[in-house]
């Protein structure tokens, strides 16, 4: 049981740094490798309120998702709509933006290190025992997983149930059909990817209280989530979140009761696994 | 008339303040992490002193050649990316391109071991600090120019296991030892040699774990080491480990005499995050904190960088750049091969107390530390003065 819990609050925050780039590579169809970036930026915001102003990091989220918003709709229009113009094929597209990410994260990576500086960046807040069938659990992390559970639900709700859901939903599943049922493509896009960026940013805030951060390990975020989005299949939150779920406890699970040096293995040796037995992912569709 | 004799004397003036400062600026290169996984130690541990040490020297004029000229020394930057690749095309670019006189040495033990031949080959003095290994007899045979200055793995482990040791023997501890390490080459190599110095002095391991580096979940560890009801934990950690590892055995109240983390265990984060419920905690290195020297390191460390420098591999990067700076004003100029010479025969007076080199290592060195009272003492060392006993840990 012990393990399970410990499975479950670990695959809630995988889902969390994942949420974001689903968004952005399943409707926006751009995978951005600077994922990892945004999120340590959000956490720096959050250490930035903690340390300089006395403040819970949590009211970070008020400034950082409209900040996060503007950002990365800024960054998709001036810098990933020429992309997207010149793009005569999905796999075009594809590699054009991850070339163009990659750069991005080098410098985002050194804005970051020039505003922050290339220290460590820890704090302590609600580091506290939090009791869950009997044994203590660090309160940040469930806090960190209620949040988790909270933001994939909203999205959930948002994309399963509204109008706007309905044309990212229509987005994801083919862009050109998409158009034709009068569905504003490019700034659908924008949309979905500028809120993946803000629920990165967010993602990045609830890390900070309990993992210590520098300004260049963002791309340590990158590689997870974009292991989790590709294994969950592209474009589908549920899929997402259930590979989260099965890689956190996956790795809880070898950690416990077989070695805890085999944690990486565990979790690449289920990537290979679904790549292998279903390459769409586990809730893809095949390409159409 | 009026104006032009006021032209005369303004291109005077000119002319001889040209000439005053003309002393050609002493070009020192500095290759390290600015970004990677070492990135965050090295701003720390590695920039922040150069920093100092250069603000210095140009402050009192710069380093006193024999001709009674003084230069000032000019920092060229690189970042490594913690590659050793990098390192390596950067220490060849200083050399070559930028034809600097001196370079200090990388950050890292992978990172000052790959590129020693490029220091070699162009015959740049390399005092290597944040290097620990226990080949340094091998390596300082095949570099002549290479020195080491922070320590061997296996003295870091035997120094841990003899403060268990007399914890025990004083009837504080008993026998039973959790031990873990990041894998990586640091963490393998120093639990690879600490094994049997635990196990010939009778400890018995009951928790023996690894676990990879940049582990997001270190919670089972905490629990897997908790089961096993040891009442010394050892990790042989990374600064990120470091920090996750205390936090988890302070909410799962791991309730061990002795709790022992490796490096960032004396950063002033570690002690900024955790607050007094630290104390008690052992790490790698410790300095003398109080002695006067450091003292002054520690205020000016401060007033320059604007930050606090850590109680380890800090004072002991300024001090071998004391050591630079003592050799080429020893020498009178920057010719390498008489600086190399003047560092392996004279002794320096550095903030980590007199050193000498034996056979281009400093054989005295603090390797474990304490937080106590708010300060990290240096609890173990190879015979250092000032050196404090090592206390039991009361809970958290």
């Amino acid at each position: 049981m012990e393990v399970l819990t410990n499975g479950f609050l670990l695959g809630a925050t995988y889902a969390l740094l994942a949420m974001g780039l689903t968004l952005q590579y399943g409707v926006a169809r751009i995978m951005n490798l600077a994922n990892g970036e945004m999120l340590v930026a959000g956490a720096f915001a959050a250490f930035w309120a903690f340390t300089a102003n006395q403040i819970s990091p949590f009211y970070a989220v008020l400034f950082v998702v409209p900040l996060a918003f503007i950002f990365n709709w800024l960054v998709y229009r001036y810098l990933l709509t020429p992309l997207v113009r010149r793009a005569k094929s999905q796999g075009q597209l594809e590699v054009d933006t991850i070339l163009a990410t990659f750069g991005m994260s080098f410098a985002l990576v050194g804005i970051m290190l020039m505003l922050f500086g290339g220290e460590f960046f820890t704090y302590s807040y609600l580091a506290e025992p939090f009791e869950i069938f009997g044994s203590p659990y660090g309160l940040n992390r469930v806090v960190a997983c209620l949040a988790s559970v909270f933001i994939c639900g909203l999205l959930f709700w948002a994309i399963y149930t509204t109008r706007i859901g309905m044309a990212m939903r229509a987005l994801t599943s083919n862009p050109d059909a998409a158009s034709l049922v009068a569905i504003d493509v490019p700034r659908m896009s924008a949309l979905a990817f500028s809120l993946g960026g803000a629920v990165s940013a967010v993602g990045g805030i609830m890390l900070s209280t309990f993992l210590t951060l520098d300004a260049s390990i963002g791309v340590v975020f990158t590689m997870k989530a974009l292991i989790i989005v590709i294994m969950g299949g592209v474009g589908d939150i549920r899929g997402a979140i259930i590979a989260a779920m099965v890689l956190g406890i996956a790795e809880t699970l070898v950690a416990s009761l077989i070695d805890p040096g085999l944690t990486l293995a565990a979790a690449y040796l289920l990537f290979i696994l679904v790549l292998l037995f279903k390459p769409e992912g586990l809730f893809g569709r095949k390409a159409i | 008339m009026k104006q032009l004799t006021q032209l005369i004397i303004l291109i005077g003036a000119m002319f001889f303040a040209g000439l005053s400062s003309a002393a050609e600026p002493i070009k020192i290169g500095a290759v390290a992490p600015k970004t990677g996984p070492l990135a965050g130690g090295a701003a720390i541990t590695q920039w922040p002193n150069i920093q100092l040490w250069a603000h210095q020297i140009n402050a009192r004029g710069g380093l006193k050649m024999s001709d009674g000229s003084k230069r000032p020394v000019e920092i060229i930057e690189y970042d490594d990316r913690t590659n050793p690749a990098e390192t390596i095309k950067a220490v060849q670019r200083l050399a070559t391109k930028d034809k600097a006189d001196f370079i200090v040495a990388p950050y890292g033990t992978g990172l000052n071991l790959a590129s020693a031949p490029i220091f070699a080959k162009y015959g740049y003095p390399h005092i290597a600090v944040s290097a620990i290994t226990d080949k340094t007899g091998e390596l300082t045979k095949r570099y002549p120019s290479m020195f080491f200055t922070l320590g061997t793995t296996t003295a870091f482990a035997s120094s841990v296991v003899d403060i268990l040791k007399a914890m025990r023997d004083a009837g504080e501890i008993n026998n039973r030892v959790a031990m873990v390490n990041v894998a990586d080459a640091f963490g393998i190599e120093l639990a690879d040699s600490a094994r049997p110095i635990f196990k010939a002095a009778g400890f018995e391991l009951v928790f023996d774990k690894s676990y990879p580096l940049g582990t997001q979940d270190l919670s089972p560890i905490i629990k897997g080491a908790k089961a096993a009801s040891p009442t010394s934990f050892v990790a042989w950690s990374y600064p990120p480990d470091t920090f996750a590892l205390t936090e988890l055995a302070k909410i799962e109240n791991l309730d061990v005499k002795a709790f022992y983390t490796a490096v960032a265990t004396c950063f002033p984060a570690y002690a900024g995050k955790f607050g007094a419920s630290i104390e008690g905690n052992l790490g790698a290195g410790g300095v003398n904190p109080d002695a006067p020297e450091l003292q002054d390191y520690y205020k000016s460390h401060k007033e320059v960088t604007g930050k606090d420098a850590d109680y380890w591999a800090g004072p002991v990067t300024y001090a071998s750049l004391q050591v630079l700076e003592q050799a080429i004003e020893g020498v009178g100029n920057t010719d390498r091969a008489a600086v190399t010479q003047y560092i392996k025969d004279n002794s320096f007076k550095t903030v980590m107390g007199d050193w000498k080199f034996n056979n281009q290592v400093i054989d005295q060195y603090w390797t474990v530390g304490q937080w106590q009272g708010g300060k990290f003492y240096g609890v173990g060392s190879t015979g250092k003065a000032g050196q404090k006993k090592a206390v039991i840990k009361k809970g958290w």
